[in-house]
Parts: C-alpha cells; structure tokens; sequence
C-alpha cells in the first residue's frame, strides 16, 4: 500500500491541499481529510471505458477505437462553421491550452462552465475591478466575514475550516470566537444557522439592498426607505456598523448573486460596496468559485488570448462578448452547428432550449464519465481524470495555481492527448 | 390545489456527491425534488410524493421535499437536469441564463418522475 | 548554424566599439571571432548593429498581469491581431496577451526581458506566462520586503537565517533576484495602513523600512547575487517623496557590493522624484536625484518614463494603487497575498494637459538627461505603469532629440516651464549611450554582462539591426525615423537565428528562464526552515508540500549558480 500525503482535491474552488490517500494496486482504497463531495470523487465511480459513436442521436452507441473517435470527432469540427468548445473546469490549465489552440485552428468560440456560474462576476469586474486577497490573508486576519448568495456548508465545505470562519490565523488566533460572520440569503440555509447574524433577503433584491447599504455608508441614510428587499432599515444601518468596525472584512459571494435578477449588476455593485468600505476600513471581496479549476481557464484564456471566457475565433483573432458568445447565447440562438464538450456537462446544466440544440447538431464529448452530455452526444471519448490520475495546474477560487499530483495510473488517455491527437487531424482534413 | 412559487435552483452537497455519477439513482434522488417548507410542503402532499412544477419554459416531475429554510412562497430544486427543465433559458445579453426567480406552479400529480435519461430524450 | 552579419555600423559599448564597421560571427547561438564560408550572411549595409535589447524592469507574466487583462477587456481590444502560420493571435495594448508580449519585443529588437515582481506564493502563475511568451529570455524578481520570515529575520538581526530565507525564496519561486517594493507597506496594507517613510515601524514586526532594506541589501551581498537590490521605494506617487527616495539612496553607502555592479536599483524614478506638497504644486526633482546619482558611485536606477496615453498601474505597492485608484476614479484590483505582500492594478490615462503628469513625463527624461553616466540610468517605462514597452522608440527620440523634446513640450501647459528643468536641458544622447541605456547597462545591473548585452565573443548571439545608417544620419533633426527604426527592427537575431526581418516575425524558438540557485551552509536553512515550517503550520493556506514551483514550469531553464560571499559592512 502507498500513502500519499499533500494531495489535492479536484472538486472544488477550495482546492484543499491536505488530502491523504491510500492506494492499493492502482486503486485508490481511503481518502483521508477530504469532505464529502470531494472523498466521492476521489475514490471515483464507474466510468465510461471505450470510446464510442452513433449517426442517430436515439439509437445506442457502438464501442470503436480511439483512432476511429478521434478522427469522426476532428471531421465534426473542421467540417462545422461555427463550432462551440464548451466546459474545461473540471481539467488543468494544461489542457486549456491545447483546448484554446484548438480552438484558434477551427474558428471555434471557447466557453467554459463560468457561463452558468462566475461568468457574470468576469462581466462586473470589467467594470469596477476585484478588490481580493489570497483566502490565508483572510484566515489570519478577518473579523468579520459576509456570505452573500452562498452556502459554503453544501458547496464548498471545507472553506469555513480552512479559510474563513473556523480557521485560526497570527490576529486571529481564537478561530471562530474571534470572528463575526453574517449570512446573506434568500432562504435560512445550514451556513446561515451557523452565522452569527442571517439577513434574509426578499429573492432578487440584492441590488437594491446593497444599494442602500451604499447609501448607508455614504451618510445618506435619510433616502433609504424603512424597508428594503425585506430588510428594515434598522438591520442595513447595524450592518454597515458591523461592516466598518472590521478590522478585516471578507465579502465572499455565490451564485445567489450571479444568477438573479440584475445578475453581473449585484456583482458591480457589491464590488463597489467593497471598495468604498475601504475608506473605512479593510474589506476584501472573492468569488466563491464552483469547480476546482474554472479559475484556472480564464486564467489561461486570459493570458492567451486576452480575455477570460466566452472567446469567439470565428474572425482568427481573438472576440469576445458574452451576451453574444457566450455558450448559451449561442446554443439558443441555434447558431452553433457542432459542439466539442469536454470537462464540463453542458446537457446536465444548461436550460432545456440549449440542450435542445446540442441534441440537433453533432456533439463530442470528451469526459470520464457517463452524463446527460452523453445523451445527446455522436462521438464519445473516455479520459483519464485529471487530480486524480494525471498532474497539473490548477487555479483556487483567489487565484493561488497549485499543482496536482497523480494519485494512480491512468487507464485512459488523457485530455492532452485527445486534444492535441484532434488537431493534427483537424490539421490534416483542413490540408494545412 | 397549485401552488404559486418563486422557483430558484442551486448547489446542494449531495448533488456534489453524486455529481460525477450521474446515471445512478443516488443522482436522481439528491437533485430530482423540489424543496418547499413544511407548511406549503403539506399543501401538495407528503414527502417524497410526486410534484409537477410548470413554468413557462416547461414542465418537470420532481419529488417533494421539505426544507423549512425556505420562507413561503419560494422553491428550490438542486441544480441538474431536472431544474433545467423549467428555468429561463434568456441570458438577458450577459450569458447567464435565469436560474433563480422563475415564476412556477407547483401541483401534486400521479405521473412519475424520468430517468435522466427519459429526461433527455425528450430533446431528441 | 553559423551566421555572419557584415558591414553593421556597430555600437557595442562594453567591448569599445562605437559605430564602427564591424563584422559579427555566430556559431551555435554564441558570437565568436570568426565562423567559415558556410555561414549564412546578412549583409547590413552600413546599418546600425546592436546587441539584442534587454529590459530589466517590466511587468510581462504573473497575476498582476493576468488581473490586468481580465478587468480590462477594453485594452485587450486594442492591439488585435489575427493569428498567422507562424504567429498566435496578439490582443492588447497595456497588457497584451503572453503572444504579442514576445512578438513586440522582439520586433523593437529586444531579446532579454525581466518580469519585475512576483510574490513566491504566486510565483507557479509567473512561470505559467513565461513559458507562454515567445522568443526572448526572461527572468522573474522575487518579493522579500514585506514577508513575514524577512521581518522576523531582520528583526532577529540574523543574516545568516535572512540569507538562508532568500536563498530558499529563490528556489521556491525560480526567481533571479531580489524585489523590494515599498518596504513594510505591503503588511501595514494588510490592515489598510500604509508606511510614510523610512522609520516607521511595522506593528506587531517590529521592524523599520530603513531595516528592510539595509538588511536585504547585505545578504544580497553575501549571497553574490547576480543582481543587487531591486527597490520600489517608500511613498511612490506621493508629492514630495524625492527626500524620502534621497534618503534611501543614502542607504546604499552602507554596504559594498560583492561584485562589479551597484548593490541598490531604485527603479521608476519617475513616480519618486515628486517635488511640492500636493497636485497642484507638484514639481519634478528629478535633478536633485541625478546630481545624487553623479556623485555616487554603487547606485543604478531606471527611468519608469511615463507616456501619454494610456496606461496599466500595477504593482506589489497595494495601499498605492488604492490611493491611485481613489485619485483617477477608476477601477481598483486588490490581491494582497498572505504572509507575503500586498498588490492592486488601476488602469490610467496620463494626459498632456495634467500638469502633474507633464512633470513625471518630464522626469524620466531629466533623469537620463542630467545623470553623466548612461550605465546608472536603464531606459524602461515601468511597462505597463508609465506606459506599454512598445514606446521605448519614443523614449529613445525623445532622448536623442532636443527639438522633439521642445515640440512635445510646446503642447503642455505653460506651468510646465517652472515645474520641470527639461526645458533648458539640451543634452542629446547618442547611439553609444542608448546601446548602453537599453544593452549593456541593464545587463550590468542584472549581472548578465558576460552573456548579455554585448556583441564579444561568448555573449549570447542576440542582435538587432535597425534601419538607421548611424554616419548618415542627424538624430536631432531626424527624430522622426529614429523613432520608426527602433519600433520596428529591421533584423532580431535571437541565439543565432532571425526571429524579425523587416518587422515581421519568422520564427519563434522558445527562449530560457533566467533563475538563481545560491546556496547557503546547510545549518543555516535547517534552522530557518525551522520557522518556515512554524509558519506553513500556522498561517499559510497551502502546506509547504505544495508551495514551492515544480520543474515542470521551466521546460527551458538557465540555472545561475550563487552563493554566500564574505561581505564589507561599514
């Protein structure tokens, strides 16, 4: 038996990177110190175990090689107009950039899992910037800590722990006891009954209600009315009080933001609450992001391409609007004619109208395991699992890339291999 | 007798845990149900009975859960293809298609509720 | 491969040669005396020939970078470039994407670019984008001034654990040198508080600036680091700060350097030579600090010149950017990074009609203008903080001609005369010092200059030739093609093979990442280690396991061997 110590998980934007795991013949037998979402995907499930394809999207797949895979895959795509190559959180920035070279030599607009998630934070960023901090800087020294539209108990459980609120820090050295945490939400969640003050707010009045805090914190509490979004007046004003006498305050928001009414707008506006707080005091705001690595890609998209997602190479340089390019602007304008999904599960998480789509035109996917993507999908392509049976880079929810090890031996091919295997067809059939 | 909610949809911790496995009942029961606190819960029958939710851009059978965090008047189906069914698919010119605030109806009903796999085929 | 450059009007300042019609020879990457028949040739006819370019101070990979061009897609849309058979797309003009940043040096003729600053937590990012960037060599400066064990050493007053901790950061982070920014300032940020000046004292360290940077200066020394001391000073962009940068010059009079080079870079002078109280009364003092640097001998600065137009802030000095932020109104980055440093990006626009940013235009000029010696004044724009490197050819006019100075200067405003010497400066550099300020001058100050920045046989064989013929030509009245010359090479030669011809890019070989391994006597990091391990137990968010950047980030690595020298402390 080994035991390998230091490991990462590869769930999700906490990237916890204490994790223990025993492997016996290649198999991976206990996982020590991980939560329960990432222990499931660490010890793993049954998987997909050969490449497969089908003409017609109802009847059954047939098992073929991988040559045979590869090859109708890169037909699809360099046979497409206007090709989609959508997912990319649940891989290494290694393949990113294979995935995004790729992308350049068909034309494709790339968009990965941001779009159903952080896509609107990237949207509000562009406008005020993101005043952050690496989670250690908060473990050491937050005292007050907001969860806005997210529940770190089911989403990402071991944050509170590690980082933010249990965490012990050098001006903080009684965890819990020397923080106050605030919650708020539209429903009392399990984070919420272990806050120490919950704001329940009316669903899709977030914007309003950091408004009037900001008005609040200007000294013009005089225009905001009695009651806001469900909350009275009495508990904005005792918040902003809260919020200045931080000494170290932490704002971390979910997709109770991103994904109601006014969506990048309450992001826009919470970043601006941030930033005034610092007239006062030191506040920091951080996106709690979903899987391990969605960070990661518009981390690499960026440096490559200049921006963070939603990249449309239809013109050979790099274009980007999401509202326009994004994977279900695309999708539900049925605009797109072939779609590449890989790391990523558009068919499980993308509004019916766009997996409508997906199941008219042809789709590859490229994924461990058997999903909705699946379902709709030609041409089928089993990997290896990055974190756990490949190495590379990730990036945490605050930027922090950290490498991953590879716990047991691959049985698949891995991304990179797929991908960089597809564009020397790609590169073939096109007769470049 | 229908119920009229605000309908949000989200992460929950078993939709992580079975997240990866997705054609497995441990799927379907963590992210095929609908939350509604105990006292609307008990307008539509008991826990675990089946629910239709209907919204404008569909309808899903999903099974009834209660969750008394939720204050009146507001659903929450875990994210997955079953929520998908229903929610917004207008991403309003920023991308993000409306996952949370989408005006439902909620009825006890007697059809039951599709594998992820009946789900998807009904797109095909 | 063999490659011979004939009839060059070569401009080689470290070997003497200055204009002279000079052959160069390159056999496998390295100039040497002489290669055979079969060598290829390039016949410059009668063009100037210099060694390929080297920037030591410009802010090209990491998450600073990166933040920049997430939360300005605006900037990324100017600059767009369709990708080619040879080329990737290029966006950006600010921060460009990792492609078009080695594309556009290596178009200027540069071949040798060095990253400024990188804290070691994220230094993984750093080496992500070097080994994206195309062409040219690059290296990364690594931050000490505000990390938790640099203050605990030098509050122990243990340089033998402080040069352990550097020797180890190094490592961790495959950095090249030593990067100070506004010292303290990065842990009082941590709080939102800033430092004010060299005697501060940093709560809960109990350390001052003034310590910092001494003690950092002499373990530099001891460990005979290829470059000194790299300096961001104290209240950068704080009317009135040249007295606190005067005093910090002071400090390098107290410890000698282990090599032939300074033992101090104050770098961007141009955010740190602010006379007067406030805007309005702000004068540039650039002079003061000039006439400091011509009367000592072991300090190296680099101009930071500011250029019209539009601009990227970024930089490790956090509480800074905020105050930069607060004061242009704009969008505001914050990435404090614990136990380590702080870091914000703010984008600006430096206006002609602001009479504060006249003066620091004004300054980066003075700078290079007054001081006597080009090898103390390295010509940079702080890219992208005074304005993107592709400007350098305007700085380089501008140094060149007094009568494009004077043009410019007609379109400022009128104050401009009393808060500035530049009008009545009518010094004109030639092409000796400009080989000097872009060449083998920041390869001295790097301590690069055995292999770089100079055209002897050994150096690396990276040349530019640029379409000037320096004996036909009247730089101060021609500034114009000057300007377009040094934009846009004629020829790059990276390693011995043509990487630009006539501007356009014809291949793009990877260049290496510059690292410093320097070791130290193995007690000294067991005992360090001791209270690094504390610290990985304690406060950092990631274990120690996982902190230090992997091989698999530098595929092309070019170790440089250090390690502890006695030092002369007076």
């Amino acid at each position: 038996m080994t035991v390998i110590t230091d490991a990462l998980c590869p769930f999700c934007g906490c990237m916890c990177d204490d994790i223990t795991v025993a492997v016996e013949n290649n198999k991976i037998t206990e996982v020590k110190h991980a939560c329960k979402i990432g222990a499931a995907k660490i010890m793993g499930h049954h998987r997909i175990k050969a490449p497969m394809m089908r003409t017609d999207k109802k009847g059954d797949f047939k098992e073929v090689s991988y040559d045979e895979a590869i090859e109708a895959a890169a037909k699809i795509l360099a046979d497409s107009k206007r090709p989609l190559m959508y997912g990319w959180a649940s891989a290494f920035c290694e393949v990113h950039k294979k995935g995004i070279f790729l992308a350049e030599e068909v034309g494709a607009i790339i968009d990965n899992t941001a779009t159903v998630c952080h896509g609107p934070s990237t949207l509000a960023v562009h406008e005020k910037g993101l005043p952050s901090a690496t989670l250690g800087q908060v473990k050491n020294r937050a005292d007050v800590v907001v969860f806005w539209g997210s529940n770190p108990v089911h989403a990402h459980p071991r944050h509170m722990g590690r980082y933010s609120v249990f965490a012990k820090g050098f001006f903080n050295e009684k965890g819990r006891k020397g923080r106050k945490v605030i919650v708020v939400d539209v429903r009392k969640t399990e984070t919420a009954g272990m806050a120490d003050e919950y704001i329940q707010v009316e669903q899709g009045s977030d914007y309003l209600i950091i408004s009037a805090l900001r008005a609040i914190l200007a000294g013009q509490a005089a225009v905001v009315p009695d009651s806001v979004g469900g909350v009275t007046k009495e508990q904005l004003v005792k918040l902003v009080d809260t919020l200045k006498a931080a000494k170290f305050g932490a704002i971390f928001f979910g997709m109770g933001l991103t994904q109601s009414m006014s969506r990048y707008k309450n992001i826009d506006n919470a970043i601006s609450l941030t930033t005034e707080l610092n007239s006062f005091t030191k506040f920091v705001i951080t996106p709690m992001r979903g899987h391990y690595n969605v960070t990661g890609f518009g981390q690499v998209c960026a440096w490559e391409t200049g921006y963070a997602t939603a990249v449309d190479f239809a013109r050979g340089a790099p274009y980007y609007n999401p509202g326009e390019t994004a994977a279900n602007d695309v999708l539900t304008r049925k605009e797109t004619d072939a779609a590449m999904i890989i790391a990523g599960d558009a068919g499980a998480h993308f509004p019916a109208d766009s997996v409508r789509h997906l199941a008219r035109i042809p789709v590859v996917q490229i994924d461990p395991y058997w999903n909705p993507t699946t379902e709709v999908a030609n041409v089928v392509i089993p990997v290896a699992i990055c974190g756990v049976e490949v190495e590379g880079t990730a990036y945490r929810m605050d930027g922090v890339s950290l490498r991953y090890r590879k716990l047991v031996e691959p049985e698949h091919p891995t991304d990179i291999e797929i991908l960089e295997k597809i564009t020397e067809r790609v590169r073939k059939i096109r007769g470049d | 007798m229908t119920l009229k909610v605000n309908l949000i949809t989200g992460r929950t911790i078993n939709q992580g845990v079975t997240i990866e496995n997705k054609t497995s009942s441990d799927y379907q029961e963590a992210t095929a149900c609908c939350e509604l606190n105990s006292k609307e819960a008990g307008l539509l029958g008991k826990p675990g009975s089946n629910i239709k939710v209907k919204t404008k851009h569909g309808e899903v059978v999903v099974k009834l859960k209660e969750n008394n965090g939720n204050p009146d008047g507001l659903a929450f189906i875990p994210m997955g293809p079953w929520a998908n069914a229903v929610v917004d698919p207008d991403t309003k010119g920023c991308g993000m298609p409306g996952f949370k605030g989408i005006p439902a109806q909620i009825d006890a009903t007697s059809e039951k509720v599709l594998l992820m796999k009946e789900l998807i085929a009904r797109y095909k | 491969m063999e490659l011979l450059i004939k009839n060059g009007a070569v401009f080689d300042p470290k070997n003497g040669i200055a204009g002279d019609k000079t052959d160069i020879s390159i056999k496998d990457g390295k100039i040497v005396d002489k290669v055979s028949t079969k060598a290829s040739v390039i016949d410059a006819g009668g063009r100037l020939v210099m060694p390929g370019g080297v920037d030591a101070h410009s802010h090209i990979a990491g998450a600073k970078v990166n933040v920049g061009r997430i939360m300005r897609p605006e900037d990324t849309r100017s600059g767009i470039k369709p990708r080619t058979k040879l080329t990737r797309p290029c966006t950006g003009y600010t921060v460009p994407n990792v492609y078009a940043m080695g594309y556009r040096y290596a178009q200027m003729g540069y071949t040798t670019v060095f990253e400024a600053a990188q804290a070691i937590m994220k230094a993984r990012h750093t080496h992500e984008e070097l080994e994206e960037i195309p062409i040219i060599d690059k290296g990364a400066l690594t931050l000490f001034g505000s990390n938790w064990p640099t203050m605990d050493f030098v509050r122990e007053k243990d340089m033998d654990k402080l040069a352990a901790y550097v020797a180890w950061g190094l490592l961790a982070s495959r950095g090249f040198g030593v990067k100070v920014v506004n010292p303290g300032g990065g842990e009082m940020w941590g709080y939102g508080k800033n430092v004010s000046g060299l005697d501060d004292v940093v709560p809960n360290f109990d350390v001052t600036p003034r310590d910092i940077i001494i003690s950092l200066m002499k373990v530099n020394e001891m460990l005979g680091l290829p470059h000194s001391l790299h300096l961001h000073c104290n209240n950068l962009g704080k009317p009135g700060n040249y007295r606190t940068t005067l005093a910090t010059l002071e400090l390098a009079k107290q410890v000698k350097p282990s090599k032939d080079r300074q033992v101090m870079h104050v770098t961007h002078i141009a955010f740190n030579a602010m006379g007067g109280t406030n805007w309005m009364d702000f004068e540039s003092k650039a002079d003061e600090i000039a006439n400091f640097l011509n009367n000592s001998e072991n300090i190296t600065t680099d101009m930071g010149q500011v250029i019209f137009g539009s601009a990227t802030s970024m930089t490790a000095d956090g509480p800074w950017q905020y105050t930069l932020s607060k004061l242009v109104h704009g969008k505001w980055s914050n990435g404090d990074v614990e136990l380590e440093d702080a870091s914000g990006v703010v984008p600006v626009t430096y206006y002609r009609q602001a009479i504060s940013h006249a003066a620091m235009w004004a300054s980066g000029l003075e700078l290079a203008l007054l001081t006597k010696d080009p090898y103390k004044v390295l010509l940079t724009t702080d890219h992208p903080n005074g304005g993107p490197f592709v400007n350098y050819s305007e700085v380089i006019a501008l140094l060149m001609s007094s009568k494009k100075r004077q043009e410019e200067i007609k379109t400022l405003p009128p104050v401009f005369n009393e808060r500035t010497k530049l009008p009545g400066i009518n010094r004109e550099l030639d092409f000796n010092e400009i080989a000097i300020m872009t060449r083998a001058g920041s390869s001295k100050v790097l301590g690069l200059l055995e292999t770089k920045g100079h055209l002897g046989a050994g150096a690396d064989g990276d040349v530019a030739i640029y379409d000037i013929k320096p004996d036909q030509i009247d730089p101060s009245v021609e500034h114009v093609k000057i300007k377009s010359a040094f934009s846009s090479a004629a020829y790059t030669i990276k390693g011995g093979e043509v990487v630009v011809k006539d501007g356009q890019i014809t291949a793009t070989p990877m260049g290496r990442t510059f690292w410093v391994d320097a070791s130290v006597p193995g007690e000294h990091t067991e005992v360090m280690m001791k209270d690094i391990r504390n610290k990985f137990k304690n406060y950092y968010s990631i274990g120690l396991a996982n902190y230090m950047v992997q091989d698999a980030y530098l595929t092309h690595p070019k170790v440089v061997k250090a390690g502890v020298v006695p030092v002369e402390v007076s």
